[in-house]
């Protein structure tokens, strides 16, 4: 399952965050989910977005931009949610590398992404615990 | 009136000059002939034999020697004498793992701490002077020579070494450093530290600084002699033909007296290899007239300079060089370190980066700054920072492995690295070091 995200490197310099959000509007696609993690020296954006193949593309013309597979969780509306997600994947011994949030109406609600070690494993294991994932066949068409 | 180490030599008239240095090089080009079958090579392969070589004005007719000679012989290939006659080796960075090792017999050691006690003595030092010795010591020529030749000179000699300021400024105060040698960066940090810890500059007790082992500028000396409150001495060397002390400056500050006695100096066209008339600027080239050891005859320095024999009012008879006023080649000295750019494409090629990279190099309050921009490989590339920071720490520490000292190495992404003419513009250097 899973989805792909599609994560690319940034010179932490101004204008660079713009330049790729840019480059994304003018392939024409929607972004759906978008973080950027950033030390002193450079940034690393990872988004969620409608077209893959074509972000991609748009990308890769001044930055190295490649895919990640991570896993996109439904959370419900209520305090502890995210809680409960983690306390899960923490039983499993799975270890989360970076974690962030969207929330979509033509989905239904609220989900978090996260980047784990093991996908299967970490699906597996939230599925055998009523929780909801997402995979890439959900987001298609759904812009 | 000026003070002399060795008064004879350094103020004998011209022509007593000419004559040792004439009576010299046909001795050392003969033992050279004799021991050195890769120069042999060479003086075979120009036709040229050491009974050609009749006086200083044959040295013309010798082949040169290059930093690409020494690493084609390194280890041993340039060895001017048996084994169990050599006592050290001193050594310099190099490309390629390769480093420039020169060897001394302790016959170059003591000619070689003689003319560190020359420069030491011409900056004002005698045997009641603290001399503080923060040049590094090990492979680095600059400690083991300033070291050596405060000895001779029988001043209190402290072996601080470099680095460590905090110590460097405690011995200072409580044992009364009169003189400092050191680089002429590290001078300028010492000083800063000694403001910082607030000291004036007449709460000191030095009188002197010998520095060398990078390039500097007058403006840099004006600061330094302001901030330590002593009268700043350059001085000159290269591994290659022993370290510093190769020339060094007197009390007029205008240029340093080459130790003719020991070393021939020939200012040369780097395109054409002719010998320039006195007084062009051009690459010097040094023969040294006696070294046993390493006997490097017409080894090409690459620092571009001049020479000048006009009378110099210390009352030294040594030809003066000006201080280098560029490379013919594109070696930086950083820190104090040669750093060649061919250095870092060597790291970045073994550790998996193309080689697309610029280095910068600026001077902030005194102190070299050295960062190097590389183009980061999607092969490389990750969606975790930490990931990335490994990256970048690995080669880090490669490079200082390299170089001995350690870049800021700042990740860029791929085709960003300005490039001019579709030629990639390798080093900026912001440092303003010639006047």
């Amino acid at each position: 399952m899973a989805i792909t995200q599609l994560s690319a490197f940034l010179a932490n310099r101004p204008g660079t965050l713009a330049q790729a959000v840019t480059a994304i509007s003018d392939a024409g696609v929607n972004l759906r989910a978008l973080s950027v993690a950033d030390t002193s020296d450079f940034g690393v954006l990872r988004v969620i977005v409608s077209d893959v193949e074509k972000t991609k593309e748009a990308l890769s013309e001044y930055t190295i931009a490649s895919e990640t597979p991570v896993i996109a969780v439904k959370m419900t509306d209520e305090a502890g949610s995210l809680k409960q997600i983690l306390d899960i994947l923490q039983k499993a011994d799975i270890n989360v590398e970076y974690v962030y949030a969207f929330t979509s109406a033509a989905l239904g609600g609220a989900y978090v992404v996260m980047r784990v070690d093991d996908i299967a494993q970490a699906e597996d294991v939230l599925n055998a615990n009523g929780k909801v994932t997402l995979s890439d066949a959900d987001l298609e068409g759904f812009l | 009136m000026s003070n002399y180490y060795q008064k004879e030599i350094e103020t004998a008239p011209r022509e007593e000059i000419l004559r040792i240095q004439n009576e010299k090089i046909v001795k050392q080009v003969k033992h050279v002939y004799e021991n050195v079958p890769y120069y042999r090579d060479l003086m075979d392969k120009k036709g040229v034999k050491p009974e050609d070589i009749k006086s200083v004005d044959d040295i013309k007719k010798l082949p040169f020697l290059t930093k690409d000679d020494l690493r084609e012989g390194y280890p041993y290939g340039l060895l001017g004498t048996d084994l169990k006659n050599i006592v050290r080796i001193q050594s310099t960075s190099g490309t390629t793992g390769r480093r420039v090792v020169a060897f001394y017999t302790q016959k170059d050691v003591d000619l070689w701490e003689e003319c560190c006690a020359r420069a030491i003595v011409a900056a004002g030092g005698t045997n009641e002077d603290v001399c503080q010795v923060s040049y590094g010591y090990g492979l680095f020529t600059g400690g083991p020579g300033l070291n050596g030749g405060s000895h001779k000179v029988g001043c209190l000699t402290l072996p601080m070494s470099s680095g460590n300021t905090e110590r460097q400024i405690q011995f200072m105060m409580d044992l009364g450093a009169t003189i400092l040698c050191c680089t002429p960066s590290y001078a300028a940090y010492i000083g800063e530290s000694l403001e910082d810890a607030g000291y004036k500059p007449e709460d000191n007790k030095l009188k002197a600084g010998i520095f060398g082992a990078e390039p500097w500028t007058e403006e840099m000396r004006r600061e330094i002699e302001k901030s330590l409150g002593i009268k700043a001495y350059d001085i000159y060397g290269l591994t290659e033909t022993s370290g510093p002390g190769v020339a060094f400056e007197c009390e007029e500050q205008s240029g340093m007296h080459i130790n003719e006695d020991h070393f021939y100096a020939e200012i040369i066209d780097p395109d054409t290899g002719e010998v320039l008339p006195e007084g062009e600027k051009g690459e010097l080239v040094f023969t040294s007239l006696d070294k046993e050891g390493f006997p490097l005859l017409r080894y090409r320095t690459r620092d571009i300079c001049i020479l000048s024999r006009e009378k110099c009012s210390c009352g030294r008879t040594f030809v003066k060089m000006s201080k280098p006023l560029g490379r013919s080649d594109d070696m930086m000295i950083i820190r104090g370190v040669n750093v060649f750019p061919s250095q870092i494409e060597t790291v970045l090629l073994k550790e998996g980066y193309p080689p697309n990279y610029q280095i910068v190099v600026d001077r902030a309050k005194n102190n070299d700054t050295f960062d190097i921009y590389v183009e980061f490989s999607p092969e490389q590339f990750s969606d975790k920072v930490s990931e990335i920071q490994a990256h970048e720490r690995s080669l880090t520490a490669a490079m200082r492995s390299m170089l001995g000292i350690g870049p800021k190495i700042h990740l860029v992404p791929p085709r960003t690295i300005e490039r001019s003419e579709g030629k990639a513009v390798r080093v900026i250097d912001k440092r303003k070091l010639h006047d």
